[in-house]
């Protein structure tokens, strides 16, 4: 029997799933128009490599990054570059920056798939290439780049957990691939397993799933699939945590500040699983994916194979349109999800579910009470954190106590919020505080930073004033010394002279100031 | 289509402070039943009046302290904190005494510290300490249990003796009000007579005092009820009564001859209106789960010091009273473990 171990905290949550689960998976047609955002992920732009008229088509390359955490964007339909331009991002604060518009030419040429029976002999570097220029990032919302998460470094790991646990609320994208595609799952489990060197992988699937979980079950048994265990986790937000389904699956956690692979494990979404086989099995790159339409703002709720770039108000018309009652637009789930002042938006490769809520299934503008210290929201943190301090702290204005009290570590589920009698925006508070804090630790690192070089500099002109004292010396005794032979002296200074410098001369180069690599923090 | 934007979380809220402080104030229905039966309509009276000061002086405050007194007073609290306050005071207590006790609560205890939420001590506590500590013997002087008593009055009354300060038929007040088994258990055995003598007197029922075992037994079971809905923490009640228990257990088959057994403890006095709705007030409690238990803990052993050893019969409101000035500390002590850092799980 397999033990699952408890996370503090956590929320029964109505999950509203059959909303969009009921119906079955659809394909989502070609949108007249497509839209990319460069930029993909927290301020990392990627470059067009194509241009306004140039005729693209479908899996075709538009645009690549500067690195390894920035993998490619591939046109999702054929269709002409009709615009390169800064159009809204799908981000509450309604910022621009540059995409690619793609006007859809309804024909969806694509390259021959370039088929790889054999990718079970690619050697673990070569799977990692094809991954990244397949542009796989992770799909379970955090999009981070899956090239870069699959190589753990010198970091030992043992285990590869797959994350079926879909927990918030509504969302059945992954319930959906589950069910449909349960053997691309498994295949990209392998595949992922061979990348990583690791003989075991987890694959977590909430209890509310039992179509995905028998689904699973049964590929499991007709394929070759006997390292990959299929768990079933109890439905408790937010189990689908990556720092909760760790813990709940292996018992071990995260060090703060640290990532799973410094727990032994590697965690990636189902979907990006699927999404890896095909790219390697089938040589398709990322260009769709499944998304939930639902919540009751939508006349049809459900979940639909959808091309990256499709503007959200499309999606939302083959769903049949909005109901009377549309009131917010929410991208992701109720508890996390952003909420979205346009459907004009297009979907990027992280957007996993497209909420409308209408009257009365969200909250109205909350009149927050006085904190009266109950800990309802320390009872449900999952980190075990003391929201009702951190609060206290934020708003006091005393971060460092906020800091004390492990604010950073923080992962912004909602709970706390959630539960909160007196309706405090809690999260609100801490992404401020938290925001803050980052402000002024950068700040601290370019402090140090200058005073580093301040003290190297005056160390080296130290230095300097006392060479120069020494030489003088050098040359005074050298002076005053009468009586030596020319011949002693030649040699003495043919030595000095083959001897390397005392000191290697300074320059006055920069200490290196990149900040340090940014640790991803998925959720 | 454009929309309204908002931060996550987005899902409505299912609970509210208001809705909490009401489901309390219903929990104490059994408890104040109970007081009803056994000491008369007097414990209505004493509501009904400290309510209605203690929304008048929240209502004046807010107005004073430039607040919105609708949002303010909707939260119930004040409305709580009179309640708890009117519940312990004598059933016939007069008029002044409730009113003059609730204005304290309300405006010292509570208000002119920053209103909810930022009172360091339990309002009601705070005004019911300085009523024992002015008017002493008004605070102890209760009714007798409705099978001791000559005359049962009624609410008419009731309402005599606490506004006019006159018994029925003319009867002086002080001829109705009779000590408490905590009162009269002090004073017999600082006059040397044995346990057993005590309870063999006609105050001392089967399980404890005549009258407030039925009462207690009330408060114990609002307070369940309370534990079985999640709105209060189970680690205050657990520790006050484990500790109050175990220390009177202790001395009890030490000295049966001085020490009233734990039942007479866990079932007398303020104890369950203590342990379940007074402790607990989660702002002026601690608020970690290791911090309840001590908190809970350390206030039931200090309720056993008072009664004991200490000056006043019951020691339910300095006990609180002292523990709300150390759960700061004792929350300081007692933060739970964070995922991913360090420490035993
Ligand atoms: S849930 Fe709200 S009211 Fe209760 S302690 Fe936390 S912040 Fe305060
Ligand atoms: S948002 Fe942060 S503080 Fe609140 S419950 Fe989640 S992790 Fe804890």
């Amino acid at each position: 029997m397999f033990t699952l171990h408890r996370f503090h905290g956590g929320l029964h949550l109505d999950a509203h799933k059959e909303d969009s689960s009921l119906a079955p998976l659809a394909t989502a047609p070609v949108p007249p128009r497509l839209i990319f955002p460069l930029q993909q992920r927290g301020g990392q732009n990627a470059q067009s490599v194509v241009q306004v008229g140039d005729h693209v088509r479908k899996g075709q390359v538009i645009a690549r990054g500067d690195g390894p955490m920035n993998p490619p964007i591939h046109a999702s339909s054929s269709g002409i570059v009709s615009a390169i331009e800064p159009r809204p991002l799908p981000h509450p604060s309604g910022l621009t920056d540059l995409a690619i518009v793609i006007d859809t030419d309804g024909e969806d040429l694509a390259p021959a798939p370039e088929e790889r029976p054999d990718y079970g002999q690619l050697a673990p570097e070569e799977l990692r290439r094809v991954i990244f220029e397949a542009g796989i990032v992770g799909l379970g919302g955090a999009a981070f780049s899956t090239a870069v998460k699959t190589d753990p470094g010198h970091r030992p790991i043992d285990t590869l957990i797959l994350n079926g646990a879909e927990c918030e609320p509504y969302i059945t994208c992954d319930d959906s691939l589950l069910r449909n595609f349960p053997r691309e799952v498994l295949e990209g489990a392998r595949i992922l397993m061979r990348v990583l060197g690791v003989e075991r992988c987890l694959l977590g699937v909430e209890d509310d799933m039992p179509e995905a979980i028998r689904a699973l079950r049964e590929t499991r048994e007709a394929g070759d699939y006997s390292n990959i265990d299929i768990v079933t986790v109890p439905a408790l937000y937010p189990s689908g945590g990556e720092k909760q389904l760790i813990r709940i699956l292996t018992g071990r956690e995260v060090p703060t500040r640290g990532i799973p692979a410094d727990a032994g494990v590697i965690c990636q979404n189902v979907g990006t699983a699927a999404a890896v086989y095909r790219a390697v099995g089938r040589g398709e790159p990322l260009i769709e994916r499944i998304v939930t339409v639902t919540g009751k703002g939508i006349k049809n709720p459900g979940n639909w194979l959808t091309r990256i770039g499709t503007p959200i108000a499309d999606l939302v018309r083959y769903s049949g349109g909005y109901s009377g009652v549309a009131e917010r637009l929410i991208l992701g789930g109720p508890m996390m999800g952003i909420s979205l002042p346009s459907d004009a938006l297009p979907l990027v490769k992280a957007a996993n579910c497209v909420l409308v809520t209408g009257r009365g299934e969200t909250t109205g503008p909350k009149q927050a009470l006085p904190c009266i210290r109950c800990g309802a929201c320390a009872e449900a943190c999952p980190i075990n954190l003391l929201p009702q301090q951190l609060y206290w702290y934020s708003r006091a204005d005393n971060l460092q106590r906020a800091e004390e009290y492990q604010l950073a570590d923080c992962i912004e589920c909602g709970c706390c919020d959630y539960v909160c009698p007196s309706h405090i925006p809690l999260v609100q508070y801490f992404r401020a505080a938290k925001s803050e804090l980052v402000a002024k630790q950068r700040e601290r690192t370019k402090a140090d930073h200058a005073r580093e070089r301040f003290e190297a500099r005056q160390a080296r002109k130290e230095r300097e004033k006392q060479e120069r004292a020494e030489a003088a010396q050098r040359k005074k005794t050298a002076l005053a010394k009468p009586d030596t032979s020319e011949i002693q002296d030649a040699i003495a200074r043919a030595k000095a002279r083959k001897r390397p410098p005392e000191s290697a001369p300074t320059t006055d180069a920069a200490p290196d100031e990149s900040p340090p690599a940014q640790e991803p923090a998925e959720n | 289509m454009r929309f309204n934007t908002a931060p996550a979380p987005h899902l409505a809220p299912t609970a509210s402070t208001r809705r909490i402080m009401q489901w309390v104030l219903l929990a104490m229905a059994p408890g104040v039943a109970a007081q009803l039966w056994q000491f008369g309509p007097g414990v209505l009276i004493n509501l009904a009046l400290a309510i209605a000061i203690a929304l008048l002086a929240e209502s004046a405050m807010l107005r004073l302290r430039a607040r919105h007194s609708r949002a303010g007073l909707s939260d119930w609290s004040a409305v709580l904190t009179a309640a708890l306050l009117a519940v312990s005071l004598p059933p016939i207590a007069p008029w002044w005494i409730t009113v003059f006790g609730t204005l304290f609560a309300v405006v010292i205890g509570k208000q002119l510290y920053g209103g909810l939420g930022y009172n360091p001590f339990n309002p009601a506590m705070v005004g019911y300490a300085v009523l024992l500590i002015s008017f002493p013997k008004a605070m102890t002087a209760w009714l007798p249990p409705t099978d001791l008593a000559a005359t049962q009055l009624n609410l008419l009354e009731a309402w005599n003796a606490i506004v006019h300060r006159a018994g029925p038929d003319g009867s002086s007040f002080d001829a109705l009000a009779m000590a408490t088994p905590l009162d009269t258990l002090k004073t017999q055995l600082g006059l040397g007579r044995t346990m057993d003598e005590i309870q063999s007197g006609a105050l001392f029922g089967a399980l404890a005092g005549k009258g407030w075992q039925w009462v207690n037994l009330g408060y114990l079971a609002g307070g369940l009820w309370l534990l079985r809905r999640g709105l209060i923490a189970w680690q205050i009640p657990a520790g006050f009564l484990a500790a109050l228990g175990a220390l009177s257990l202790g001395f009890f088959l030490l000295e049966p001859e001085t020490y009233p057994t734990p039942l007479f403890h866990l079932l007398g006095g303020a104890t369950m209106l203590g342990a379940f709705f007074i402790a607990t007030d989660p702002v002026t409690a601690s608020t970690t789960p290791k911090g309840r238990l001590i908190y809970g803990a350390l206030i039931g052993s200090l309720v056993f010091v008072i009664r004991s050893w200490g000056g006043y019969p019951d020691g339910v409101a300095f006990a609180v009273l002292l523990l709300n000035l150390a759960a700061p500390t004792i929350d300081h002590y007692t933060r739970p473990r964070v995922y991913g850092h360090p420490g035993c799980t």
